[in-house]
């Protein structure tokens, strides 16, 4: 069951960084913005199957900060990328 | 009846990992920067909501299963509200290529 | 193990991207992203105290500093991405970067076996602190001097940050007003998950005495939704030259000095407790200081004043 847990977070992992690569490059703001959407799907899962796989319980606490931070970072970039358009108008 | 909660973990897993694939492979296929938003958010929150449900079966106790749900519901929400500012953010901005 | 290997690319490759980053808008996304991928790295080095102050800390709220910062230099940003620096600078830099990382490399590689610590004694010794985590008896306990001086220094940059406002605005209100929508989506997210995020932030203190956790983290997680709530228009930044503010912010350092200083009177020297009351002591002093550390970190985030006081 661990080396499984293990194998299912590698699998994520991987997706996320493929994700990332992608989305890093993406032209604008909005492409990079979903940059923490990503992370606060995928990581978060990878970070549940870590926590479990190797035994350490506050992974789920780490997980719930996680979520939290990365929908108060979205609305920051969000925030951010309109507000500079807007000043630059 | 351990070894049936531990099948139903890496079924639920399995499902999850795959939506997780699909989604990438959207993300990297999509021509659009709002068929992207679209293909990441739907099919990573499912992802995540699959691997929660395989991961409860494996949950210590009632808090630790009530935290795993939270978790999922929070990035539902968070998914769901911050997926449409996004969108809002790249229409002005013009179709992408 | 080759999840390993594969995370520690992962990180490396984004970090690599965010010092490449031409847009500063950009490069703040990635070191969102790095953050947020390190703190991964650290519950795999089974250590979820720093994962936990990674994740708020270090990557969220740093990031929504950094994002402010980055939207109000925009304007002047595409002035200055035509004056770049010198190569030889440059490359000054590149050196200098590489030599502290192989140096660091070198010293967690080279270090014998078993690695000097004294984790071994701070465990042994935690009964008396009455705590349960070790991690937050070495905070609160046996370094409780850093921790004092960490939670005056956030009060130091944040009279920083206020300084800099322009005389006609001396003791605003930070951040432009943002528009309520009363059906928006913003506003809807911020309603939900502000009073969630409440209950986990105090969750998180609270448990921190016995598992990983404590002040700051606690503290990270309620002035983000603070922060939330004013970037939702919600509620509305107060006044910096507020007396319930400044109190506030005072509150949590003044009070950990005090029993600081009475250490002195009743256990022999500066922040030493008596035993049988340790742990009271220690949480007499958590109170105060989450709250400080919560309200200290959301005003920095948002910023020197930007409207005059008062309507």
């Amino acid at each position: 069951m661990a080396d499984f847990l293990f194998a299912a977070a590698g699998l994520v992992l991987a997706m996320v960084a493929a994700g990332l690569a992608r989305i890093l490059w993406g032209p604008g703001d909005a492409d990079r913005i979903m940059a923490a959407q990503l992370l606060g799907t995928g990581g978060i899962a990878a970070l549940l199957l870590l926590g479990e796989a190797t035994n350490v319980p506050a992974a789920l606490d780490v997980a719930l900060t996680l979520v939290l931070l990365a929908a108060f970072i979205s609305v920051a970039f969000v925030k951010g990328a309109t507000r500079s358009e807007a000043d630059g108008a | 009846m351990s070894a049936a909660l531990n099948g139903l973990t890496i079924l639920a897993v399995c499902a999850g990992a795959f939506f997780f694939l699909a989604g990438t492979v959207g993300l990297l296929r999509f021509p659009d920067t709002l068929s992207r938003l679209h293909a990441l958010t739907k099919a990573d929150n499912l992802g995540l909501g699959l691997v929660v449900l395989g991961l409860l079966f494996q949950a210590e106790g009632l808090l630790a299963a009530l935290k795993l749900i939270s978790v999922w519901l929070l990035a539902l929400l968070a998914g769901a509200t911050v997926t449409q500012l996004i969108a809002h953010t790249a229409r002005p901005s013009g179709p992408q290529a | 193990m080759a999840f390993d290997i594969g995370l520690a690319l992962l990180v490396l490759g984004v970090g690599a991207w965010t010092v490449a980053a031409r847009d500063t808008f950009a490069a703040v996304v990635g070191f969102v992203a790095y953050g947020l991928l390190l703190a991964l790295v650290w519950v795999r080095l089974a250590a979820p105290d720093v994962a936990l102050t990674e994740a708020a800390l270090g990557s969220g709220l740093t990031g929504g500093l950094l994002v402010s910062a980055s939207t109000r230099l925009r304007r002047a940003e595409t002035r200055a991405v035509d004056e770049r620096q010198p190569a030889s600078l440059r490359l000054a830099a590149a050196v200098l970067c590489t030599l502290v990382s192989a140096g660091v490399a070198a010293i967690v590689l080279l270090l014998p076996e078993p690695a000097p610590t004294l984790a071994p004694q701070a465990m042994v010794n935690m009964a008396a602190t009455g705590l349960g985590n070790p991690v937050t008896a070495v905070l609160m306990a046996y370094r409780a001097i850093d921790t004092l001086l960490e939670t005056v220094v956030l009060l130091l940059a944040l009279v920083g940050i206020w300084s800099l406002a322009p005389d006609r605005v001396w003791g605003g209100v930070p951040d432009p007003r943002h528009q309520a929508e009363p059906d928006g989506r913003l506003t809807f997210i911020a309603q939900l998950l502000v009073p969630v995020g409440i209950l986990v932030g105090i969750h998180i203190f609270w448990v921190g005495s016995v598992a990983p956790g404590g002040e700051f983290q606690g503290a990270t997680i309620l002035a983000a939704m603070w922060i939330l709530a004013m970037m939702a228009g919600l509620v509305d930044a107060p006044a910096v030259s507020r007396r319930w503010l400044r109190l506030m912010l005072v509150t949590g350092p003044a009070v950990f000095l005090t029993i600081g200083l009475t250490g002195f009177a009743v256990a022999g020297s500066f922040l030493a407790y008596p035993e049988p009351h340790a742990k009271l002591l220690i949480l007499m002093i958590e109170i105060p200081v989450t709250l400080s550390i919560a309200a200290t970190l959301a005003l920095l985030v948002a910023g020197p004043p930007e409207r005059a006081p008062g309507r």
